[in-house]
């Protein structure tokens, strides 16, 4: 068995072992066991990785449909893109499981936990590594159902149940888009092999701006807006956060999430011959940043402002796929893996010092108590805030450069939204870290830097978060931008246009928009340090910030266009169409037989003279009939 | 052998030796048809694996003359026991076999009046697997026609508190539909001939065993010409012979060219409409779906599990055996309105699943939205349309049969299925928790999970067929969310909170060895098909592709 079966394959084995030992598997092996699982793969992945040639591979595994001259087989790609995720996936992977062990250890779910972490690497290592649209569909919904279990995992809070029901149908919605996009892709090019469609895409003479092209990649798109959480699907994201944080970390911010990003770099031909369908992802990406980061603005939860953080980033690398930088929006999706897991991770730190509170209101500094936290929350902060030289830095100005050579009053906008993720980043940590603590005395009490096993992968990933950069570090500082040219055969069909950025020009803007950063976290230090300004008390917000705190209002927006109507639509079919009309009819002709069998009934009333009388009545109609001919002449 | 007759008579003979055992023997009843239905499982099983998938024509062929009737200038009148199996016939014929064996291990909770339930159950089982293996239209009719018995009793007796208007609405809706069958039935034996005994007739051959295709056109040459002499010509119910349009006699109501019109319907059209009605009522279709319903709250456990798993198939099998294989370019005019027709049940099912509050109701109007899906993958006349619907059906079969079962474990329990009395169960019964999520997730169409294969494929051939326009099938498509609202929506409500039962003092037991011993293996099957949905895709393929040649 070949390598790159054995990596989905681990956690799989993972997943049965604590899934159906689940109360037999001791609580101390169950984590060690998918631990090892999710290692074993990361393993595998480094060893191809290190060995791989720059040549696709394709392991076939087996025919999984044959229907009419329709063939889609269970098989698996490698290559640059599936690599780079794989890596991601498997390493941020393994280390959120570690995390996990010293998180969820006094939960009486533990091997439960463990079963589903599993079973969620599984699902993502088929999404990304299929090596046609119908195994990427697979591993697509298979996350939905992970990521549904995952965050209704606390099930007892009805709350958090309807979180994961949010989750799980806004996310179908989604895959419904991305399902019948697949459909198209059956009818047009007759396969569903990523090698197939492509290469008769990049024979048949297709024209930039097709119609079909057009609508496949409009509904793969929806399918992206759903899972990777974009306007106006980003709802569940926020709400997501209902379940245990390793799982916000790994699912909702490091992997699942940039799935969406994943298939439309893997599409890039598609997308770069529909500009039309290009121009949407930018814009939406582009208002989907700047929403998120403005509610990101005024929220008290520390989980909820990373939600947003993680949503507004979303927006950020779609808006890069847009212009077509699709090499720096991955670029994004790596560094974003490290810091927002991180961000995450220390956030669960600061929950688990806290005794599960979440509310920054209440914090405050922290950063002599969870010195770890607090550092590697810092890098972590210092990274998405695009301050150099760490990694979301330079991840971050790529996108905004390729967005600059596009359209400039988008690359304005683009910055706009990165003064305010430095802001709402750095008022998270001020308020947490950061002057005297507001909670109560108990919890002041309880206060205690988190394990080892919780500690560690932080340090781990705070390495990453500050050297990410470097991986792709860029020409003008006199790197080889080795990801982007590690990427380059994936691009090699589509044809991307780019203009060459003056250099001189490239770094201004890179100044301008590291200059805002700073000014902003600036800003955020003279309100919260200097000022000591603490947010207001629930319900006390005025003005804007009311509706900000809000979210706008969006999910009472949905609320009253969608959920209140079908349910209006559902009782209306249950009490009206049901009963008063269909049954109505069904019973109506029964009892019109009845009715008119009772009255024909009387007509046998057994008086022979009344049976005479109608048999003369009768013969004489009879003889009228017959002989009206004759009679009428 | 005559292995497809075992299969038939085995239950009926069974049924007979339960009805005049002597009571003594009443508690072995439930054991006896346990037995009964397990042979009859292994003998589908063995049928499946010797089934030749290359093979697009019927296998297993049995025939016997059973009526022939010289009627004069009417012709002769022919009757055959035919019986057949082929790629549409044998997923559904397996399926009986397996939801017929679990449904009688759930009818071990019947406690009054086991031998007449026995009895009616096996009776039960001999007509519906007849009904999937009859050629001849006469002997499926009769099979058809003869299920309605057992049924109306098992519910009428056996039934809930409102048992008696639940069976007789049951029995007059299929009635109604069966008459429309009836009325196609003789219309379709009075213009069909039979090729191969009218050739021996009129001395063309000594024996049927002689026939060759030569001799079929020939027969058919002279039929068209009108020089075979009318007492001579055989008159047949085969539905082997039907789909070939040179088989009509040149002058009757239903031969393609006869133009003949009835209410400004073509005769043929109007034929097909009828045969819709007739199988869309056993299907059901929205709107003639109201008997399910009620019909599926007031029947026990095991009758819903057949109900849901079988009975509601032969709608399906009906348009694929019968409908569409003798009035293909009927069925390709109307495909949009078949198509609408699954489209609205889709969806009017699941809104409607989507406000109940009784489990079993929901669970009964899911059905009716999932068998939405075969009428839409049926009527878009596509190769993977029509796989997709035969899928479905089968899948459908396994997963209501264990979406019943689970209703049936709680209403055993408390005697009360209303979903708003249940709470935080996940606590109390982990396993009875875990079957129903795997259940519901595999109903609403997750992959890896049959329902998966059978939703995606009908709904692929809709969005894939020329004859019917995109958006209908979008609007098919968002059946699935609506599927997963309704779904998780149950779930939520009665696994997830706090623990609390209304007015129900004792503790929940979780999965009996019973229950578990039902529900693990269809979970199983509903994982096993839809990992490997060649396992059925395989059997259908090359029987539809040459159905599809007609069209």
């Amino acid at each position: 068995m070949s390598l790159i079966t054995l990596i989905p394959l681990f956690p799989l084995i993972g997943f049965l072992i604590n899934g159906i030992g689940f109360r037999h598997v001791p609580k101390s092996l169950a984590g060690i066991i998918s631990s090892a699982a999710a290692f074993a793969s990361f393993a595998c992945a480094l060893t191809l990785f290190l060995g791989f040639n720059g040549q696709p591979q394709i392991v076939h595994l087996f025919d999984w449909i044959t229907v009419g001259t329709l063939n889609i087989s269970m098989s698996f790609q490698l290559d640059q893109l599936s690599l780079l995720m794989l890596l991601i996936i498997t390493g941020v992977g393994t280390l959120i499981h570690i995390y996990s062990i010293g998180y969820m250890s006094h939960d009486e779910g533990f091997g439960k936990f463990f079963a589903f972490l599993n079973l969620f690497l599984f699902f993502m290592l088929l999404l990304v590594m299929g090596s046609n649209y119908v195994v990427m569909f697979i591993g697509w919904e298979g996350v939905g159902l992970c990521s549904y279990l995952l965050i209704g995992f606390w099930n007892k809070n009805s709350n958090y149940g309807n979180a994961a029901r949010k989750a799980f149908i806004m996310n179908r919605i989604g895959d419904l888009g991305f399902l019948l996009g697949i459909f198209l892709i059956i009818n047009h090019f007759g396969s569903v092999e990523y090698s197939e469609v492509f290469s008769k895409i990049a024979e048949g003479g297709y024209s930039s701006g097709d119609k079909t092209l057009f609508y496949i990649t409009i509904l793969l798109f929806i399918g992206a807006m759903g899972k990777s959480a974009q306007i106006p699907l980003y709802t569940w994201l926020p709400d997501a956060m209902a379940g245990p944080t390793p799982v916000s970390a790994l699912i909702h911010a490091a992997t699942m999430v940039t799935a969406g990003i994943y298939m439309i770099i893997r599409s890039n031909i598609m997308y770069s011959l529909a500009p039309e369908t290009l121009d949407i992802v930018a814009w939406v990406g582009l208002a989907t940043a700047l929403l998120a980061a403005s509610i990101g603005l005024f929220q008290n939860d520390i989980k909820k402002v990373l939600a947003y953080s993680t949503v507004s980033q979303l927006g950020y690398m779609f808006m890069g796929l847009g212009v077509m930088a699709y090499s720096s929006s991955f670029f994004h999706v790596m560094t974003h893996a490290f810091f927002k897991a991180l961000l995450f991770l220390g956030a669960g730190s600061v929950i688990h010092a806290m005794s599960d509170e979440q509310d920054i209101r209440s914090m405050g500094g922290l950063r002599k108590k969870l010195p770890i936290t607090f550092i590697t929350f810092l890098i972590a902060t210092i990274a998405i805030s695009g301050i150099p030289p760490f990694a979301g830095f330079f991840s971050k100005d790529e996108i905004l450069a390729h967005v600059f050579e596009h359209n400039k009053l988008m690359w304005a906008f683009g910055v706009l939204g990165s003064i305010m993720t430095s802001f709402y980043m750095f008022r998270l940590l001020f308020l947490t870290f950061f002057g005297e603590f507001r909670g109560t005395e108990k919890q002041k009490h309880h206060l205690h830097e988190s394990p080892i096993a919780m500690t560690a992968p932080l340090m781990i990933l705070a390495v990453l978060s500050a050297i990410g950069g470097f991986f792709n570090f860029p020409h003008i500082f006199g790197g080889h931008a080795s990801l982007a040219a590690f990427m380059e055969p994936l691009f090699e069909q589509s044809a991307i246009e780019h203009v060459a950025v003056d250099e001189s020009l490239e770094i201004t803007l890179m100044i301008v928009s590291v200059v805002a950063a700073l000014l902003s976290a600036g800003v955020a230090y003279f309100i919260y340090v200097v000022k000591k300004t603490v947010p207001v008390a629930e319900g006390e917000e005025t003005g804007l910030q009311k509706v900000i705190y809000n979210k706008y209002y969006i999910d009472e927006l949905y609320d009253t266009l969608f959920v209140k109507p079908i349910t209006a639509l559902s009782n209306f079919f249950r009490e009206v169409i049901e009963f008063l009309v269909i049954d109505l009819i069904v019973e109506g002709v029964g009892k019109l037989v009845k009715t008119l069998s009772s009255e024909v009934r009387l007509l046998q009333n057994g008086t022979t003279g009344y049976y005479i009388f109608a048999m003369v009545l009768s013969i004489a109609a009879i003889l009228v009939w017959s002989l009206k001919s004759f009679l009428l002449g | 052998m005559p292995i497809l007759s075992v299969l038939i008579f085995l239950p009926l003979i069974a049924s007979l030796v339960v009805a005049f055992s002597p009571d003594q023997f009443k508690a072995y009843f439930k054991w006896f048809t346990l037995g009964v239905t397990a042979i009859e499982l292994a003998i589908c099983i063995y049928l499946y694996q010797n089934f030749n998938h290359d093979v697009a024509d019927y296998q297993f062929l049995e025939q016997l003359d059973w009526i022939t009737l010289p009627l004069g200038n009417l012709g002769i009148g022919s009757i055959d026991y035919l019986l057949g199996v082929d790629g549409i016939s044998m997923p559904m014929v397996l399926l009986t076999g397996i939801v017929m064996f679990v449904g009688a291990l759930s009818s071990f909770q019947i406690e009054q009046k086991e031998r007449g339930y026995f009895s009616l159950y096996l009776l039960l089982t001999g007509s519906v697997i007849g009904c999937f293996m009859a050629l001849d239209m006469f002997l499926f009719y009769l099979f058809f026609e003869f299920m309605l018995l057992p049924m109306y009793f098992l519910i009428g007796i056996w039934g809930g508190p409102r048992k008696e208007y639940a069976s007789i609405k049951f029995f007059l809706y299929t009635l109604f539909g069966s008459i429309f069958i009836l009325i196609v039935m003789i219309a379709l034996y009075l213009s069909v001939v039979d090729p191969v005994e009218t050739a021996v007739r009129i001395g063309l051959i000594n024996d049927v065993s002689e026939i060759t295709p030569q001799i079929i056109t020939e027969v058919q040459n002279l039929l068209k010409d009108l020089k075979i002499p009318s007492e001579q010509i055989v008159h047949t119910f085969d539905l082997r012979f039907m789909p070939d349009a040179g088989n009509f006699l040149p002058d009757s109501w239903l031969n393609i060219l006869s133009g003949t019109q009835i209410f400004s319907f073509s005769a043929r059209a109007l034929a097909f409409i009828l045969l819709m009605i007739g199988f869309g009522i056993k299907l059901p279709a929205v709107p003639v779906h109201t008997w399910l319903p009620d019909a599926h709250v007031e029947a026990p456990t095991p009758v819903s599990v057949v109900l849901a798993g079988i009975l509601l198939k032969i709608g399906g099998y009906g348009f694929l055996r019968i409908a569409y294989p003798i009035f293909p370019e009927v069925a390709t005019e109307y495909a949009f309105v078949i198509v609408a027709f699954g489209v609205l049940s889709i969806i009017y099912g699941a809104f409607n699943a989507l406000a109940m509050n009784d489990l079993k109701k929901m669970i009964a109007y899911s059905s009716v939205s999932h068998m939405g899906f075969v009428l839409l993958g049926i009527g878009s006349l596509t190769s993977e349309g029509i796989n997709g619907a035969v899928y479905q059906m089968f899948s459908h079969g396994v997963l209501s049969a264990m979406l019943f079962l689970l209703v049936g474990v709680l209403y055993d329990r408390t005697h009360d299925r209303r979903i708003d009395s249940y709470q935080g169960l996940a606590n109390k019964m982990p396993l009875y928790t875990a079957m129903t999520a795997i259940a519901f997730f595999a109903s609403l169409g997750l992959p890896a999970f049959s329902g998966f294969i059978g939703e995606v494929f009908t709904l692929m051939g809709g969005f894939n067929s020329p004859l019917i326009p995109r958006w209908l099938t979008a609007i098919a498509a968002f059946g699935l969310v609506l599927g997963a609202g309704y779904f998780l929506w149950t779930l939520q409500r009665i696994f997830f909170g706090k623990y609390w039962v209304r007015q129900f003092e004792g503790t929940l037991e979780d999965l009996t060895f019973r229950e578990k011993s039902m529900l693990y293996p269809l979970a199983i099957l509903a994982f096993v098909f839809g990992i490997f949905p060649h396992l059925i895709f395989d059997l259908t393929n090359a029987t539809i592709s040459e159905l599809l040649k007609l069209f």
